[in-house]
């Protein structure tokens, strides 16, 4: 078993086409080609518009990430790419092009958890993951904590939202408020000339939701809450104090996610949190999920933004600990599963 | 190595294109030396490596022992297409060989005698269509509902042609799937000729569903 394993690892469960080559834990390539500008005239990710451009980048992008790392596909000691969750389409065009690699140059295959691969993307800044970890994943696809006793193998969910996703309610105020997609960036740049004055509901939080969804979110409440607060204002004939509404929107959000997440941590007796997936690049969450962490004796982990967003390195980072774990491969006829479980973190 | 993902019939086969030049060359010069065919149209994605995997075995040959890649370019339902194509564009890749697009309606209809109609089926109760004269494409490739295809033809082939054999009301010829060794031909002087690889790009025939967002409904009643 190869301590420091060459893995090139493939992602497509979204947006973005991403290869990325990882040595252990070094990054040695991320190469990202997004279609998110053909989706912004849509106000989300259109699903066949983001297959097509997996298709037409899948290539150029493995050539790319090859060339970064100076190796060639027979270098590596194994390929991964993301099996689930994801769009059902878009993952499939990632899987076939794996495959073929792998079958073409002989290097056995692990299709991996997209959502354990935000969390193993974090040994590649930071070094070995302490287990038992908690993790926040959040993006416009996802929101879940998870408890990752051995990221190799055992990953319990703790909870998730129970509508929208985190990012999705960025994409939907940002749109409310005029702001381009995705979101996120827009709000947060427009939060910081703005003040937290408007208090917007913490979904999930009151003493009543906690007995049965103590980890779990809820942003479509919050969404409309919004969208009320705005319309009101607008039929009143009053301006819309953009950036107060987005440093207030956004603070509800990042309040509950780091607040569950230190709960988790103290619930469980974890000391070490892990955030990954686009929403982590949040300024907001980073510095209230520090100041949150430091008073409690909580080590806070969370990647550089370049890597909390979809990206291959990632999915390498994963199966490269898979591979040093002694994991078994996949069959090249595993199939996609574009609802797969955090249990099961390779096919 | 020939890979058709644009119908239900999931394609994969290892072909030997022979050089004419050649002494003892066979005739014909285009050999299926070992084919798996699995009609699943859910399926592409899990069962095209495989093949391609068993095709080789088979065949007793090693992928590094490909000198060429043969895809069928559609038209077919997006998914299923991309699944065949992006794995011929990655195996051409990963070996370092040319890849050679042919669309899979020439594989129905390549060969054929007299005027056909290829159709296959397109799902949402349309087909892809072609017209062929003598076996070469003359009309096509195209997608509409059966009934607004309108073509002198003598025959028809192809599963789309069979499902709506009531409206075409044509007589029926096979194959009802793209032909391997009919791609095969259709790019064998390429593969002689070791002709540059093609940038491959799939026939969708379809612009991507999308619609642009409307006004936002209001929250406020």
């Amino acid at each position: 078993m190869k301590t420091e394993p060459l893995v090139l690892g493939i992602e497509t469960s979204c947006d973005e086409t991403g290869v990325g080559v990882v040595r252990g834990h070094t990054l040695l390539a991320d190469e990202v080609a997004s279609s998110v500008e053909e989706h912004a005239r849509f106000g989300g990710v259109v699903p066949e518009v983001a297959s097509r451009a997996h298709f037409e980048a899948m290539v150029p992008t493995v050539q790319r990430a090859l060339d970064t790392a100076g190796i060639t596909l027979a270098d590596v000691d194994a390929i991964a790419v993301t099996a689930g969750p994801g769009l059902a389409g878009a993952l499939l065009v990632g899987v076939a092009a794996a495959k073929a690699y792998a079958l073409a140059a002989g290097k056995p295959i692990y299709g991996v958890n997209h959502l354990a691969a935000h969390v193993a993307v974090d040994t590649l800044e930071h070094g070995p993951l302490p287990e038992p970890a908690i993790a926040l994943l959040v993006s416009g696809g996802h929101s879940s904590l998870l408890q990752v006793d051995d990221l190799a193998g055992r990953v319990e969910p703790l909870g998730a939202t129970i509508d929208d996703a985190a990012g999705e309610a960025f994409d939907k105020v940002a749109r409310l408020l005029g702001l381009p997609f995705p979101g996120g960036p827009p709000i947060d740049r427009a939060a910081r000339d703005g003040q937290i004055v408007i208090p917007f509901p913490r979904g999930l939080s009151a003493a009543r939701d906690l007995v049965e969804h103590r980890f779990d979110f809820s942003f479509s409440g919050l969404k409309t809450a919004v969208a009320r607060w705005v319309e009101a204002r607008q039929r009143a004939g009053e301006p819309v104090p953009v950036n107060d509404v987005a440093a207030s929107f956004q603070e509800a959000v990042c309040d509950v996610l780091t607040n569950k997440a230190v709960d988790a941590c103290l619930d469980r007796g974890v000391r070490t949190l892990v955030i990954g997936g686009g929403v982590a690049a949040n300024s907001r969450i980073r510095a209230l999920a520090q100041e949150r962490c430091d008073k409690h004796g909580i080590t806070l982990r969370v990647p550089r933004p370049k890597l909390c967003t979809d990206n291959g390195a990632m999915v390498a980072a994963l199966g490269a600990h898979l591979v040093a774990a002694g994991a078994a491969p996949g069959a090249l006829g595993l199939p996609t599963d574009s609802a797969m479980p955090i249990t099961v973190v390779t096919a | 190595m020939v890979v058709d993902s644009s119908t239900p019939a999931v394609t994969a086969a290892l072909v030997r294109v022979e050089d004419p030049e050649l002494p003892g060359a066979g005739d014909p010069q285009v050999t299926v030396l070992a084919e798996r065919v699995t009609v699943d149209g859910r399926a592409h994605g899990e069962l095209l490596a495989p093949q391609i995997q068993a095709v080789l075995a088979e065949g007793g040959a090693a992928p590094g022992d490909l000198a060429a890649v043969v895809a069928g370019t559609g038209p077919g339902p997006f998914t299923g297409l991309r699944a065949g194509m992006v794995t011929a564009a990655a195996l051409g890749h990963a070996l370092d060989i040319p890849v050679y697009g042919v669309c899979s309606l020439d594989g129905i209809g390549h060969g054929q005698p007299g005027r056909l109609l290829v159709a296959t089926d397109a799902r949402r109760k349309e087909v892809y269509w072609a017209v062929y004269s003598g076996g070469v494409r003359v009309d096509g490739p195209a997608v509409d509902k059966p009934a607004a295809v309108s073509v002198e033809v003598d025959a028809a082939a192809g599963d789309g042609a069979d499902r709506y054999a009531e409206v075409f009301g044509l007589p029926l010829l096979p194959p009802r799937y793209p032909s391997a060794r009919a791609l095969a031909a259709l790019a064998a002087d390429r593969v002689r000729a070791k002709a540059p690889g093609e940038t491959l790009t799939p026939r969708y025939l379809r612009r991507p569903d999308a619609v642009a967002p409307g006004e936002r409904k209001p929250a406020l009643p």
